[in-house]
């Protein structure tokens, strides 16, 4: 328990095809904190996540959790995933869904009925996933991602298509869950959730381009709001890219 | 493998099921109505529906449950929820053999009806004992399953999938024995069938049909077994924690 990181990334290579998804990234998240990954669609925030939990073939680096590499046997009772799109099944009920993937993770009966009440599914829970609406179905998958106590909870998208209300109901929600130990590493294209996390990882084209806090990324940048702030980062980094591949190309 | 994650998987397959009634009657009311077809279709001419009625018996178990099988796997590895199992303690056999189960499950009410309506409705003729017949339909059914189970990993999509009907399911069909006895067929064509499970399910059904008894009942029906087995052995193992 010496190690305050959660998760420890070198040098990680991942390929898609032919295309470097993610080109030599490192990076730490450390415990108990709600992190923040940020960027536009197809920057490599999934590839990212899905090498964290340990389904990514990868191509170099290493990936480490809690000290073991990422997906290994030890670590499944610990990290839990939370996929972009809803990932469970649309012809079960809400409670059919939760208690399976309670008793693949070994958690009690009860403990599925704490979840449905912690995302707000309380009334809904006898009704078919694929009756209800796509900010509803996102709910049961986070749900089903907070199960079993995990110790690291990566969340895809989780507040994609959700109104204002109850995406501030959510990022709550994972504010709670990360004051009571877990860490959090929740993905998102909409810029203004970046001021709700402890820290936050700004991503572009499989590069984290800003490694901050909320507060530091403002005082930095000079911005009042993150949108803009994004922007000025987003042009430093290409500033900077252009003189190094100039610099590159003058060899 | 767990005991409790393998039967939590199989309870799972089993409620999505039940909320699918449409399916549930494919499953149960379709290889009888095909049976009732077939005897329809021969009434006017004496023995024939005694002849092939049994291997048709093995045949549409066999194939429903394929179908449905490599439909439904395929499915959960698209819609994300196998990725979701990977990420959890759930072992690739737990999945397999889970759905295995809650097919099985299936296949034993499948083969009651249609042995059932195969006898009593179309007056199939079986000189052997009839519990025998629907021994060889559940274990033709789960050999359905598992190499069901078992394609479903090399198809992307659900329009490959049912491309092996094709591709694994009709050249049984024809090496089968069922349109030429397989001592009659070219040498070549006979070697490759003594390697179709398939064929040896129609053996025992016939050996069954025809009142044989002990080993010539056993035998084919143990090959069968060993296919299947085979199969659910070799799927988890084209189960991919880690993909692209």
């Amino acid at each position: 328990m010496t190690n305050p990181d959660a998760v420890v990334i070198e040098g990680l290579r991942v390929r898609r095809g032919r295309r470097e998804v993610l080109d030599g990234l490192s990076l730490r998240i450390p415990r108990g904190q709600v992190m923040g990954l940020l960027g536009p669609s197809g920057c490599g925030k999934t590839t990212l996540m899905r090498s964290i939990v340990g389904v990514q073939r990868t191509h170099g680096g290493t990936v480490t959790v809690f000290g073991a590499p990422a997906g290994s046997r030890a670590l499944r009772h610990r990290v839990s995933y939370g996929t972009q799109g809803s990932a469970v099944y649309g012809d079960l009920s809400v409670r059919e869904n939760l208690r399976y993937f309670a008793s693949v993770l070994g958690a009690s009966r009860g403990e599925v009925g704490v979840v449905i009440e912690r995302v707000g599914l309380t009334g809904q829970a006898q009704q078919r996933v694929a009756d209800l609406s796509g900010g509803q179905q996102n709910r049961v998958s986070l749900a089903a991602a907070l199960l079993g106590d995990p110790e690291l909870v990566v969340l895809d998208e989780p507040t994609v298509g959700l109104d204002p209300v109850l995406r501030a109901e959510l990022w709550a929600l994972f504010r709670d869950i990360a004051d009571g130990g877990t860490t959090m590493l929740v993905s998102s294209h909409v810029m203004d959730e970046a001021l709700r996390c402890d820290r936050l990882l700004l991503m572009r084209d499989g590069r984290v381009i800003a490694d901050t806090t909320p507060r530091q990324l403002l005082a930095d940048t000079g911005e009042t709001d993150a949108e803009s702030a994004f922007l000025v980062v987003i042009e430093r980094d290409a500033d900077h890219e252009t003189r190094r591949s100039r610099r590159e190309a003058g060899r | 493998m767990t005991f409790p994650r393998t039967l939590a998987t199989a309870g799972r397959v089993l409620s999505q099921l039940r909320h699918d009634p449409r399916s549930i009657a494919l499953m149960l009311v379709a290889p009888s109505l095909l049976v009732g077809l077939f005897a329809w279709l021969f009434s006017d001419q004496e023995g024939v529906f005694d002849r092939f009625g049994g291997a048709i018996l093995a045949l549409f178990p066999f194939i429903v449950m394929f179908l449905i099988t490599s439909i439904t796997t395929l499915r959960e590895r698209r819609s994300g929820t196998l990725e979701r199992l990977m990420t959890t303690p759930l072992g690739k056999a737990d999945f397999i053999i889970g759905y295995a189960l809650a097919f099985g499950v299936m296949a034993v009410l499948q083969a009651i009806i249609t042995v059932a309506f195969a006898v009593y409705v179309c007056g199939l003729q079986v000189d052997g004992p009839l519990w025998q017949l629907g021994l060889v339909a559940v274990v033709d059914a789960v050999l359905g399953t598992a190499l069901g189970l078992l394609a479903s990993a090399f198809a992307q999509t659900e329009f490959q999938a049912v491309q092996f009907m094709p591709v694994l399911v009709f050249p049984q069909i024809i090496l089968g024995g069922l349109f030429m006895p397989r001592d009659q067929m070219p040498d070549v064509l006979y070697a490759i069938s003594e390697w179709l499970p398939l064929s040896h399910a129609i053996d025992a059904i016939q050996a069954v049909t025809a009142g044989d008894e002990g080993w010539d009942v056993g035998a084919p029906l143990l090959i069968v077994a060993a296919f299947a087995v085979g199969c659910l052995v070799l799927a988890p193992l084209t189960l991919r924690r880690r993909t692209a």
